[in-house]
């Protein structure tokens, strides 16, 4: 049966219809699940999210035509245990940006930009999205960031030198930190 | 209207039922392609789907329309709406104390509505969706293939 749904699998993205594709990925923290569309990677589930919900809200935000995909994510795999063994500080990953939006997409291109090994304030990041003035607003635009490591919200931090929060818990935040010299 | 589930969850659940209908309706060598076919199908017509209420029976309509698209194909008589093919249904693990061979026996019609029934476990709308008829024809394939199989193994 499996070489029968890898067939499917190659099948569908040959014929345009493999609209979402995913893929379990081991890391330190436990498995996170990555999601692409065609136009690149669209979503990063941290463990401490339960995958089927991810799932679902990619088939109603995106497209019920969402298959697992393996072999589609194997450059990201790679990538990510180079990062993780602290031996990749740039991710070279096209990203599809369709589900932000706003400022917090805005928001969200600029923590994409944040160097590796380096922080910001979410003072700075509603600042570099246009509104100083938006500091709430941008530590939403952190704690909803769809792509969480790639597009490393870890590296924002509280103005006063706190950590502030991570959707990944902030254990994980410290660790992500620390293995980039921050911490 | 329930949402669309991420179509890999109605892959992992139906998958096996497609595969063991089509089996018995074009046989083990060419049920690979029915099965391509059928799934190819249904990710082309998903997204437009009204409702997921009964996703299984729909799948089963589309495996039928394609076992009769590969009948045609090649070349053998076309088959009416009804009808199955003249290949047995194959269950995967027959309990098997001389009641899958009084099965085997049966008229085509009957043998696919019992074999559906109690070795692919389907109730009567899917076992229609399968066949292509109405739920009380197959309702009826079924009963007369057990009034048949209790006669000959009384």
């Amino acid at each position: 049966m499996k070489t029968s749904l890898d067939r499917l699998t190659e099948r569908a993205a040959a014929e345009g219809l493999l609209d979402v594709a995913y893929a379990n990925v081991d890391s330190p923290f436990g498995q996170l699940l990555l999601a692409a569309t065609p136009r690149g990677l669209v979503r990063v589930n941290l463990p401490n999210y339960d995958p089927e919900e991810t799932l679902e809200e990619l088939a109603a935000k995106v497209s019920p035509r969402v298959l697992e995909a393996p072999a589609k994510f194997e450059r990201a795999r790679r990538e990510l245990d180079l990062y993780f063994e602290g031996k990749l500080t740039e991710f070279d990953l096209p990203i599809d940006w369709q589900l932000t939006h706003g400022f917090r997409g805005k928001v969200q291109r600029a923590i994409k930009r944040i160097p590796y090994g380096q922080t910001r304030t979410y003072t700075e990041m509603a600042r570099s999205a246009g509104n100083e003035r938006a500091v709430r607003a941008a530590g939403t635009a952190c704690g909803s960031n769809p792509i969480p490591i790639v597009v490393p919200c870890h590296r924002v931090l509280r103005s006063g030198g706190g950590l502030g929060g991570y959707g990944g818990g902030l254990p994980m935040k410290e660790e992500l930190l620390r293995l980039e010299g921050v911490l | 209207m329930t949402a669309l589930p991420p179509f890999q969850s109605i892959l992992d659940e139906h998958a096996a039922v497609v595969m063991g209908v089509l089996r018995g309706a074009v046989g083990r060598a060419d049920a690979e392609d029915c099965f391509q076919e059928t799934f190819l199908a249904a990710l082309r017509a998903y997204p437009k789907l009204d409702n997921a209420d009964n996703l299984r029976g729909w799948l089963l309509t589309i495996a039928h329309r394609k076992a009769i698209d590969h009948h045609r194909a090649n070349g053998r008589r076309p088959l009416a709406v009804a009808q199955v093919p003249e290949t047995g249904i194959e269950d995967p693990d027959p309990a098997d104390n001389g009641i899958w061979t009084a099965v085997d026996a049966l008229p085509p019609k009957q043998r696919a509505a019992v074999a559906l029934r109690y070795g692919s476990d389907l109730p009567h709308a899917e076992i229609a969706a399968a066949l292509g008829c109405s739920p009380e024809a197959a309702r009826r394939s079924l009963h007369e293939g057990i009034k048949r199989l209790r006669k000959e193994l009384a």
